[in-house]
């Protein structure tokens, strides 16, 4: 771990942090930044594609976590609550934004691949002769930046963060059929913008 | 009516291509994945579709273990929005 040494000893499970943060301890705030920035960091720039606007969504993220403390039951993980907030205060700067694709309120239609067919290009070994250089992780993080917004958000937190499609719904505030309809539609849509890289 | 949700056939590469998410993430019945395989196993253009898709999630999966660093000085800025400078390395602030 680079940057700022924080002794993460001092608390050394969730509770005990969880307890810290609750008491205003300044210790325990920066214990949670060392640990969690970096994912949150994460998210926000896949989700925004602006070092800028990530860094404004990190800030946000953590004073709205010091400010609401109280507030956390701890019926999630602190991490899944702080990507909650992440993912909200990203949705916000993407809704800011007047140049955006689609509203993100806007319900995605459910006819998928409608031109899936109409370019097959197998590329199934082309990635495993260079597997995870610099280059594919550049072509993969450019194309998933490509993805509409609506789509993109889901994507990284199912597919990246790891996140269930329940969990993904709910972070996201969105029906559960809603996410799989925008993950099936990611996930052919990511397809689609890698078959010129690796064909 | 059917107690089985799923309980339907897939007909056509247009079908094979709405199930394959359901497919890949292992909630399709045991009916429905058969008669998908069987299907894969005869049309090309569909088995690519399947076989790309599965590639494409295998890289993405791996980013997760290489995320987008947190440069120093975001690090750094955050710790002062927070009022923890005492935490910043003198030299740093």
């Amino acid at each position: 771990m680079t940057g700022i040494e924080i002794d993460l000893d001092i608390y050394p499970d969730e509770a005990a942090l969880v307890a810290g943060l609750k008491r205003g301890d300044p210790e325990a705030c920066a214990c949670m930044i060392k640990q969690y920035a970096p994912r949150v960091y994460a998210i926000a720039i896949r989700m925004l594609n602006d070092p800028d606007d990530a860094e404004e969504v990190l800030q946000e993220t953590f004073i709205s976590a010091c400010k609401n403390i109280n507030k956390f039951e701890e019926r999630s993980a602190l991490g899944t609550w702080l990507h909650r907030i992440a993912t909200n205060a990203a949705l916000m700067h993407l809704r800011k934004r007047k140049h955006r694709e689609v509203s993100l309120d806007e319900p995605i239609e459910v006819q998928d691949g409608d031109d899936i067919y109409r370019e097959v290009q197998d590329w199934t070994l082309a990635p495993d002769d260079h597997a995870m250089n610099s280059e594919v992780r550049d072509v993969l993080e450019k194309a998933i930046s490509e993805l509409p917004d609506t789509l993109r958000t889901v994507f990284i937190l199912r597919e990246i963060e790891g996140y269930s499609t329940e969990e993904t719904a709910q972070i996201l505030g969105i029906s559960v059929s809603a996410a799989k309809v925008r993950l099936h539609r990611a996930r052919l849509r990511l397809r689609q913008l890698l078959a010129p890289h690796f064909a | 009516m059917s107690s089985h949700p799923q309980h339907q056939h897939i007909s056509d590469c247009q079908e094979v291509l709405s199930h394959l998410n359901d497919y890949i993430d292992g909630e399709l019945s045991p009916e429905l994945c058969a008669e998908l395989e069987a299907h894969l196993a005869v049309c090309h253009n569909c088995r690519v579709v399947f076989d790309t898709l599965n590639k494409t999630l295998y890289l993405v999966h791996q980013l997760r273990e290489n995320p987008p660093e947190l440069p120093e000085t975001v690090e750094y800025r955050l710790f002062a929005v927070m009022n923890l400078e005492q935490f910043v390395p003198r030299k740093r602030k």
